[in-house]
């Protein structure tokens, strides 16, 4: 019954109804006893924005008396690792929320993102890129989601110089990981209702590496015969994707380009400050803005305080649906686009002028 | 070319410095893209590979709109071999990579890789054997098409040799696969020197350096400090550094914020890609590969298109186009933009436009339009 609930809400989702129909009437969920219990999240501010976006999440939640109780860490980006007790945090509490770290550029620091996703396993990256009714782009009817393996590929961080002036980095790309991101891929194809999923690759020109992941995604679409299954060189897709992105569904990728891909979609559809997403492995989950551009802010926005908490505010409604508590996740959906299609209360990367307290006091108000 | 414009060039000289000397060299002073050449009148040897597929028709059409336009260019014409020379180790003959590299610039049609093995791909024999280190391909909007982006500008130059695309991989153990992404210092100051070099010839304000540093330390880390060396020769020209992930999003929220765009291999594939989506695809897009001794093949990147092969319906506008940067390169800039003028005004008016951009035309039509326009 849970499978069917599901996909009656994506479907509604999909096609979200005005904001005056009661969204609440139309679906019953039949809850178990104790389901209402409060469940702890890890939560990591981060740098630049983070801190402004998670806050506002906070709000949000202890407006809607959300079942969820925040346990908060600071890690800063510059920091050599993760610390030992967020881990632990992670590891108890099974799903984390956390605003962008940065990374900086050349500087010897490995990056604290990857660092938590491999330590944890979080080997899937999930970016829903989809057309939010009454924000207006260049394009029309994109609903793409891109699976992203996150954990090998051009992310692993093995380099080394070989003599000066001559440095080498190892792309490693294994079929344990290749196949378990095909079968999530397929599986939450699936499990959402999708009819079709792309692999984007490079094995033109990378016919070992890329190859093998194409291998292992073929094997996996044998187990799937009623979901489509085809392949797009990298260069071609994000040429496609600028042109026609309607033609794609659900795209699975490598590390590297679906990191490009997720990017490319997401600012097709409106920006990488609506766009909600998540880290998913398979005990643990981390939940923050969907593609990675701009997830820090610049000095200027973190001033200013107009940073976009659109993405995190559906993340964590992602999050709640992830906790079980679809109720609240609904809610707090459907407050979020009512905010954006009234239009009247937008951050700067929207069109509009305003700060996030403001938009956040709008989504509260816009609870029933 | 009028009588003036001979004269001129004439009185004003000639200037034979080749544009790799501005890697050894570091003068600020103009060195330009330039060929030695003895006189303007003497016709220059290109060569030509018209390729397969549309390739023939559309190289009839450039060849008819440079003798209208009076550009004096002889075209020496290479075909793709039946047979894998044993010299170049592909279907490419010695003799065509000679003509090539003794003529110094070339314009190359549409080739479709014969599938097989025991051969190299021919993209990729003429890249190592002409040494061709940067490609260089110029996006803009044409006036009268209209895409879903109306202001794009930019230029995006890539690095061609080395980066993700070297070609060496190995199978650790079953079930594991290494490939190395190589960054060298020479050939990252080289593809910067020319980054900088065409901005300035080219009258271009701000150059942005792609990378992934963040993740890749070493690497891209190496390739912006070449680009960061590069920089601080060309003080008048605004230098910044876009991370990837940021610049994929900008181009296609805002492609009007980028100028010239300088990336390793693999980003610079994809981003000129996308940058070529998004004036309206590969078959409007010229291209120029850049070469040590001052080699350069413009071509043309769209496919062979055999299925509408011989039949007169094939859009020779890429080939147009890039050969128009083949002229600038030669320094024939009067009549590169009369050439680019006519092309752009000829789509513009959008009476005569082949199937592609939704018209009715052939190819002879337009050719013939571009001709009139000249």
């Amino acid at each position: 019954m849970a499978r069917r609930s599901v996909s009656i809400l994506n479907r509604l989702l999909a096609n979200p109804p005005s904001p005056f129909t009661a969204l609440s009437r139309s679906i019953t969920y039949m809850p178990r006893p104790g389901d209402g219990a409060p469940r702890t999240v890890t939560l990591i501010p981060g740098d630049g924005i983070g801190p402004l976006v998670t806050g506002a999440v906070e709000q949000v939640m202890e407006a809607m008396h959300a079942p969820v109780h925040f346990e908060r860490y600071e890690v800063l980006g510059h920091m050599r690792k993760v610390p030992e007790e967020v881990i632990e945090s992670v590891k108890r509490n099974k799903v984390c929320l956390k605003g962008g770290l940065a990374t900086p550029v050349g500087g010897g620091v490995s990056s604290l993102n990857m660092q938590l996703r491999k330590e944890l396993d979080i080997f899937a990256s999930l970016v829903n890129c989809i057309n939010v009714p009454g924000l207006v782009t260049r394009h029309e009817n994109v609903d793409i989601v891109v699976i992203r393996e996150n954990t090998e590929g051009e992310y692993s961080g093995l380099e080394h110089e070989v003599v000066p002036g001559v440095v080498e980095s190892l792309k490693v790309i294994t079929k344990f990981c290749s196949e378990r991101i095909a079968r999530y891929a397929f599986e939450y194809a699936y499990l959402n209702n999708r009819k079709k999923v792309t692999a984007v690759h490079k094995a033109n020109i990378m016919k070992l590496a890329d190859g093998l992941f194409l291998e292992s995604c073929r094997e996996v679409a044998k187990h799937y015969p009623g979901i489509t299954y085809n392949e797009i060189i990298v260069d071609n897709c994000c040429m496609q994707l600028v042109a026609k992105p309607e033609q794609f569904d659900v795209m699975v990728t490598p590390n590297l380009y679906g990191n490009l891909v997720a990017n490319t979609a997401a600012g097709i559809a409106g920006g990488t400050g609506v766009m909600p997403g998540g880290n998913v492995g398979a005990e643990h989950a981390i939940f923050e803005q969907g593609a990675s551009a701009g997830n820090v802010g610049n000095d200027k926005i973190v001033e200013q305080k107009k940073a976009n908490p659109v993405a995190l505010l559906l993340s964590s409604a992602m999050m709640l649906r992830h906790l079980r508590f679809p109720t609240f996740a609904d809610r707090l959906e459907t407050a979020v686009k009512q905010v954006i299609q009234e239009g009247k209360y937008r951050t700067k990367d929207l069109g509009g002028d305003c700060t996030t307290q403001e938009v956040v006091d709008a989504v509260i108000a816009a609870f029933e | 070319m009028t009588m003036a414009a001979n004269l001129a060039r004439r009185l004003i000289g000639n200037r034979s410095t080749q544009i790799l000397g501005a890697v050894n060299s570091s003068s600020g002073a103009a060195t330009s893209v330039a060929r030695a050449f003895c006189s303007s009148t003497t016709p220059i040897t290109a060569t030509l590979f018209p390729g397969d597929g549309i390739g023939p028709e559309i190289a009839e059409s450039v060849k008819k709109v440079f003798t209208t336009a009076g550009v004096p260019i002889e075209w020496e014409e290479h075909y793709v071999g039946t047979e894998i020379d044993p010299r170049t180790q592909s279907f490419l003959t010695w003799e065509s990579l000679e003509s090539v590299r003794r003529n110094k610039v070339g314009l190359k049609g549409p080739m479709a890789t014969p599938i097989g093995k025991g051969h190299r791909s021919l993209n990729l024999t003429l890249r190592k054997e002409l040494n061709l280190y940067a490609n260089v391909r110029p996006c803009y909007s044409l006036p009268g098409y209209k895409t879903r982006y109306d202001d794009v500008d930019l230029i995006t130059i890539r690095e061609n040799t080395e980066g993700e695309y070297s070609g060496l991989e190995h199978q650790v153990v079953r079930g594991v696969v290494e490939s190395l992404k190589i960054i060298t210092r020479q050939a990252s100051l080289r593809v910067a020197e020319y980054a900088f070099l065409y901005a300035k010839t080219h009258g271009r304000e701000r150059v942005s350096a792609i990378h992934k540093a963040n993740i890749m330390q070493k690497t891209d880390g190496l390739f912006l400090k070449c680009c960061r060396e590069v920089a601080e020769k060309y003080p008048e020209i605004t230098y910044e550094e876009v991370v990837i992930d940021n610049c994929c999003m900008m181009l296609v929220k805002n492609p009007a914020l980028f100028d010239v765009l300088v990336m390793p291999n693999l980003y610079g594939d994809i981003i000129s890609d996308l940058c070529a989506g998004l004036v309206g695809g590969l078959g409007l897009t010229p291209s120029c590969n850049i070469g040590e001794d001052g080699v350069a093949l413009a071509e043309a990147v769209h496919g062979s298109a055999p299925d509408i092969a011989g039949k007169n319906l094939a859009n020779p506008t890429a080939l147009l186009l890039s050969g128009v940067m083949m002229l600038r390169h030669l320094k024939f800039n009067e009549q590169a933009e009369q050439i680019h003028s006519a092309i752009i005004n000829t789509i513009a008016e959008g009476k005569y436009r082949t199937a592609d951009l939704g018209g009715s035309s052939t190819t002879t039509e337009f050719t013939k339009a571009i001709c009139d326009h000249l």
